[in-house]
């Protein structure tokens, strides 16, 4: 695009011009930058064009035209310009600085100059140079305007950053100018600019002689008084800067050089002493910067004030409460507030930059009195506050100078361990000054809370220090000495603390606990240079492990111990401890898998697994040798039932695997092979159960029976298609190797079925619920054996009331077919054939079922089940049971999309006519289960046919079976003639409509509200029909908060308000009543005229209300009584 | 009323941790919960001082032990402790229970309304006052006061 002159000046004229809009200025702005940039203009002829504007006495003019310039410069940051216009420029725009009037165009001008890229044509140091001196000669800073003012601080940032070298050479005058640039902004976002001025200044100067350590005091005078850094502005500003920013950026620049060292130390330690905690958290964290970036040399005079402070700082930011709950097994016990943090990590980095801090430390004299303290008074409780605080303290600041670095960690044991030791009673000295160990009797005598706790700290230190220290340097041996001293006491202490677990008294928890920690962490040091020997941790595992087997409960020693030990398995796990390992193994493992395989030992058998799956889910070993154990111990109950006829064998059989499905089931992503092992022990369940030929007892071992279902869908379910094929292959052998086959035989004739006088053997009925269970979580592609006969079995067993054996038909017709590519499905099966087993398997009963009238009636209502349903033969008891059935298998059908479906949900609606194709209405219980099987049928279940256990899930396919049925139940339920059929059809509806999602009876409310609330009032006359009518109800208070459903509310008004009047006063369920009077609020939402009218009856129901049995219902009552007699205002309720 | 407060500076006392039922357990639809004097002391808890913003809870002039409640035979009484002896907002504290529980109890309640013995100047007529049905009907339809009341019961949410 080539600019014409005449254009030119006219693009001039409009961004000059102040009364045109913004927008139309950038529009031109950008035309004369673009061609600029495709060179049909050149910067020259530009300059010249715009003389007039650059050069006029017209202040408002030129200000525009120099930002015009400068604007234009910075969208050609990339355009090579040759030096002499760069140069030349650079002069315009330094000159211009002068200008006042027209500083915001030159700033602009001088920071898109500075900016340019290398290849562009950069400015030279000479240019910098005069720029910076124009910059510091004529720009008052603190007097321009915000915007402005932000500019002259970017400016000085981008020549800090990108040109120090160039104007180092000014030195005073540079930080002389900066000190009063800053002096005195308030803005935040010019701030954070402020702060990162200094801290670019600061590195240019380090000489001790250069200027910024002769001008640090007053350079210090300006940012110093920032601090601590008050800033209470929330997030919603423009610029989005939190206080959090600021202060970063303050601490930074305060730590930046050490030539502030003598004003800002004082200044900060006045500041901990503040009662403000944000003044010392910032206070801590700019001490700890600062220690880092002034050196050693220059904190060394301060370290008298930092320690005395520091240590004010623990004192007053620690509580008095030490927890000796099991949580806290593994943290040091009490609460730690930021300040507290803060202070950790201070004293921390003191300790570790030089170690003569530690001399405060050491020396101080409270360190001192604390071993009176703990001598004092033994029991913890007994210590009156102040000295609590003092010994959890002094603790707290040993241990995390100790943890600091290795040379602290001597020193520190050096100092206090033996006098540690000594206050314990586990060394005495004698007359003669020899140290003497004590033996074991003194050693029991007393336990000095305090003391066991300062120990467990500085062991807990030494022990994170060579855990640190050899995941930096793992081949390093370190030369810790505070280490070979917890070696030469390691025994006497493991004795102390295992005789404090020992503890039995009442008041004994505080005792245990500690000695449990201990014991803990004196079993988590690590490495070779363990302080603690093979033999003294393995001393201590035994120790954990004689708790966790002695006969003596769930107590809490019992529960800290097996924490404990699970702590230690996972830090062997977590460090690769071989030896460890193996003692782990032997001791802790082996010991409690075998006492799960025993099951005669005193301990309720809940406990031993409990303890077993929590300390083998630390490595996967351990969950193999666990498995394994569980596997031989689940086949000898079973068998010692089967055999001595033993129930409490079946007992643990239940749990056992209730254990395996709850705590180890979970976690199979996590754990390496653990998929191969449950397999393996669902196939040896298999195993088991086909070896226990013959029963010496009946058993009604129902829960048996549940929990081995609930294990093996599990089991199946999380398997891959192979190791579920060879399951599945196992199953099928039990089951055709028993007398389960005989069923298939059994034609499917109404005789044959009724005469079938014996129901399953106990032992059949397991392996069927069993079988069941594996086809219901089985995937698509695994193939299922001779899958036409075993449907033909599932049909016969579901006729015959399992209806697990339902739940696995319904799995079977939702994935049969469907496997990934098909090559590995069900290949002697197609659904199609499956179907026709089920529906067209034709019946000789004697029977003829006479075709009237009733021919043309509905589809498939001439298969063999649908003729059960409907009770053309049969006992009522078939037909319940094929009812149910045909809703499984409904159910599944129309997860998948298929079209068959329709005919059976026509068939279920068939039965709920008063009037059916039979020619007479279904025995009520039979009609209830027919409407019941539209829950079935919509609701999601828990058992089987969802994303766990693979079913084949069509997207929409509630909304789909909501879209065909709600229709017909809406015209039968117009033209019912009895009022049974007309409830069931109702309750069927009820079914349907609350389990489709919201947004689907939102968009049919207008339809749906009438039939809801007719719904609503038949359903409340029985109280059977509770449930189903609450989950009507919050259909319909769905439909209330909703603005599409609140139209339509508005014209049922009248009903809808009788209808819930009606059941604020329902008897037979507390929450119906609670969101009917919920509802009714939400009314007052309606238009007033809507609503008005029924003010009256409203309140004398909630009146009613008022006097609810329920305090809930009560609540809500007052609630809505009070909205209701608002809605006119001046009137009262009385 | 242009004098200034009639008690400038109470004392605000900690709010007591709000008890939780202990008897949460009762999922039994029959079991009836009768109304007991945690109940009603939730109701008027939270009422407003006319002259502060604190509550009457917060200013101890009812607390729990101060209600008594007989369910069966339908009647409560409440009595409360005016923060000075000579307080002319007691009478409208005493109002201001009254309302709040003529709302959320059920009709067949008698209330009865009284100031702590030897807590106020001119106890006995304020008792009678409070318990005068004339009165209070009288006291309901001045539209003065019954906006001072609404303003020192608690809006619902």
């Amino acid at each position: 695009m080539m600019v014409e002159p005449n254009q030119l000046v006219q693009h001039l004229e409009t961004f000059v011009d102040t009364n045109r809009s913004s927008s139309q200025q950038d529009d031109s702005l950008k035309a004369i930058a673009s061609s600029l940039e495709n060179d049909s203009l050149s910067i020259t002829q530009l300059v010249r064009e715009m003389e007039m504007y650059l050069t006029t006495t017209d202040n408002l003019v030129r200000a525009r035209g120099i930002l015009l310039l400068a604007e234009i410069l910075d969208c050609l940051k990339a355009k090579p310009l040759n030096d002499t216009i760069v140069h030349t420029l650079v002069g315009f725009f330094s000159e211009k600085l002068a200008d006042w009037r027209a500083m915001c165009g030159a700033l602009v001008g001088c920071l898109a100059l500075l900016k340019r890229k290398d290849v562009a044509g950069v400015v030279t140091d000479i240019d910098v140079q005069a720029m910076a001196k124009s910059m510091i000669q004529n720009v008052q800073v603190q007097a321009l305007a915000l915007h402005e003012r932000k500019l002259a601080f970017e400016l000085l940032e981008c020549l800090l950053q990108q040109h120090s070298e160039a104007i180092l050479t000014m030195g005073d005058l540079l930080v002389y100018a900066m000190c009063e640039a800053i002096d005195g902004e308030k803005d935040p976002q010019c701030l954070m600019i402020v702060f990162h001025l200094v801290e670019l200044l600061a590195p240019l100067f380090p000489s001790p002689s250069g200027p910024l350590a002769s001008d640090a005091s007053d350079l210090f005078e300006v940012i110093g008084c920032y601090f601590p850094l008050h800033f209470t502005h929330t997030k919603d500003d423009e610029a989005n800067i939190r206080r959090e920013d600021l202060s970063r950026g303050l601490l930074l620049a305060i730590s930046s050089t050490p030539f502030f060292e003598p004003y800002a130390i004082p200044l900060l330690l006045e500041k901990l002493s503040s009662s403000l905690p944000v003044a010392k958290v910032d206070s801590l964290k700019c001490l700890k910067d600062c220690a880092l970036k002034y050196g050693v040399d220059r904190m060394k005079k301060h370290y008298g004030a930092l320690w005395s402070a520091l240590k004010d700082t623990f004192y007053s930011s620690t509580g008095t409460h030490l927890s000796f709950a099991i949580e806290s097994l593994t943290s040091p016990g009490f609460e730690m507030n930021e300040i507290h943090r803060d202070a950790v990590s201070l004293l921390q980095r003191l300790v570790k930059q030089d170690i003569s801090f530690l001399g405060f430390v050491v020396d101080d004299t409270r360190i001192n009195t604390v071993f009176d303290t703990i001598y004092r008074y033994p029991q913890y409780k007994e210590m009156p506050d102040p000295s609590k605080l003092e010994v959890l303290v002094i603790s707290q600041i040993l241990s995390v100078s100790a943890k600091a670095s290795v040379q602290s960690c001597n020193i520190i044991f050096e100092a206090i361990f033996f006098r540690l030791m000594n206050t314990l009673g586990i060394v005495e000295k004698t007359s003669t000054g020899d140290v003497v160990q004590n033996g074991n009797s003194t050693v029991s005598t007393r336990l000095y809370h305090g003391g066991l706790h300062l120990c467990i700290e500085l062991l807990a230190a030494s022990k994170d220090l060579i855990l640190g220290f050899e995941e930096c340097s793992p081949t390093s041996g370190c030369a810790n000495s505070g280490c070979s001293m917890v070696k030469s006491f390691s025994v006497p202490l493991i004795q102390v603390f295992t005789s404090a677990v020992c503890r039995s008294n009442d008041d004994s928890v505080v005792d245990v606990y500690l000695g449990v920690k201990g014991l803990l962490t004196m079993g988590m040091f690590r490495g070779g240079s363990s302080p603690v020997s093979r033999t003294e941790f393995e001393n201590i595992l035994v120790t954990l492990t004689s708790i966790i087997t002695a006969k003596s409960g769930k107590t809490v020693v019992w529960e800290l111990a097996l924490k404990a030990l699970v702590c230690i398995g996972s830090f062997i796990d977590r460090y690769h401890e071989s030896d460890k390992a193996m003692s782990y193994m032997s001791i802790v493992v082996d010991n409690l898998v075998s006492l799960a395989c025993s099951s005669h030992c005193g301990l309720p058998y809940q406990m031993i697994l409990e303890a077993t799956s929590e300390v083998c889910s630390t490595g996967p070993k351990y969950v193999e040798k666990m498995v394994q154990g569980l596997e031989e111990a689940f086949c000898s109950s079973l068998s010692d039932f089967y055999v001595n006829g033993n129930f409490e064998s079946i007992d643990n059989c239940s749990q056992l695997l209730k254990c395996l499905t709850n705590k180890l089931l979970p976690r199979v992503a996590e754990i390496d092979g653990l998929e191969q092992l449950l397999v393996h022990f669902a196939i040896s369940m298999w195993k088991q159960i086909e070896f226990c030929g013959v029963f010496s007892c009946d058993f009604n071992g129902r829960e048996f029976v549940e929990a081995a279902m609930t294990t093996m869908r599990q089991v199946v379910g999380i398997a891959l298609v192979d190791s579920q094929n060879s399951i599945i292959q196992k199953a099928y052998s039990v089951v055709s190797s028993c007398t389960l086959p005989a069923m298939e035989s059994i034609p499917l004739t109404f005789v044959a079925l009724e005469g079938l006088q014996r129901d399953l053997s106990s032992r059949d009925e397991l392996i069927l619920s069993l079988f069941a269970s594996v086809i219901i979580a089985a995937s698509p592609s695994a193939s299922i054996p001779d899958a036409k006969s075993l449907i033909h079995l599932l049909l016969v067993t579901l006729l015959k009331g399992y209806i697990p054996a339902a739940q696995a038909l319904g799995s079977m017709v939702n994935k049969l077919g469907s496997g990934s590519g098909g090559t590995n499905t069900s290949r002697d099966c197609s659904l199609e054939e499956a179907c026709a087993i089920i529906f067209h398997a034709d019946f000789a009963s004697g029977k003829k079922i006479s075709s009237n009238g009733s021919a043309k009636i509905i589809v498939g209502s001439e298969t063999t089940m649908s003729k059960i349903c409907l009770g053309y033969c049969g006992s009522l008891d078939l037909q319940t049971r094929a009812i149910t059935g045909l809703a499984w298998i409904g159910k599944g059908l129309l997860m998948r999309g298929n079209e068959r479906v329709n005919e059976i949900a026509l068939v279920l609606v068939e039965c709920l006519k008063s009037n059916n194709c039979s020619g007479h209405a279904l025995h009520p219980s039979a009609m209830k289960h027919a409407a019941d099987a539209f829950s079935i049928i919509m609701s999601d279940s828990e058992v089987c046919l969802n994303r766990k256990f693979h079913a084949v899930i069509r997207p929409l396919y509630k909304q789909r079976c909501f879209s065909t049925i709600v229709p017909i139940l809406e015209s039968l339920i117009m033209n019912s003639q009895t009022s049974l059929s007309r409830t069931m059809l109702h309750v069927a509806l009820a079914h349907v409509i609350s389990n489709v999602p919201v947004t689907v009876i939102l968009d049919n409310t207008k339809k749906l509200q009438p039939l809801i609330l007719e719904g609503l009032s038949v359903l409340s006359l029985d109280s059977v029909e509770k449930e189903t009518l609450f989950s009507l109800l919050l259909v319909l208070s769905g439909t209330l908060t909703d603005t599409k459903g609140q139209q339509s509310a508005s014209d049922n008004a009248h009903i809808i308000i009788e209808c819930l009047i009606k059941l604020t006063s329902y008897p037979h369920l507390m929450v119906v009543r609670e969101t009917s009077i919920q509802c009714l609020v939400a009314l007052l939402e309606l238009p007033h005229r809507r609503i008005y009218p029924f003010r009256r009856e409203v309140l004398q129901a909630i009146e009613k209300s008022l006097d609810d049995p329920k305090r809930k219902v009560r609540e809500e009552a007052i609630r809505c009584r009070q909205a209701w007699a608002s809605i006119t205002s001046g009137s009262n309720i009385f | 009323m242009v004098s200034g407060l009639i008690n400038e500076n109470p004392i605000i006392y900690p709010k007591k941790e709000r008890r939780l039922r202990t008897d949460t357990s009762i999922t039994d639809e029959l079991t009836p919960e009768p109304i007991d004097q945690l109940e009603i002391f939730d109701h008027i808890r939270d009422i407003k001082d006319p002259e502060h913003p604190n509550t009457l809870e917060d200013l101890r002039v009812v607390t729990e032990d101060s209600v008594e409640v007989d369910d069966e035979n339908s009647y409560v009484r409440v009595t409360f402790t005016p923060t000075v002896e000579h307080c002319s907002m007691a009478t409208v504290i005493g109002l201001c229970v009254r309302v709040k529980l003529l709302r959320s109890l059920p009709s067949r309640y008698k209330i009865d309304i009284r100031v702590a013995p030897g807590s106020h100047a001119t106890e006995d007529a304020l008792n009678k006052q409070l318990n005068d049905k004339e009165r209070v009907a009288a006291a309901l339809e001045n539209p003065n006061l019954v906006e001072m009341v609404d303003e020192c019961l608690p809006s619902e949410e």
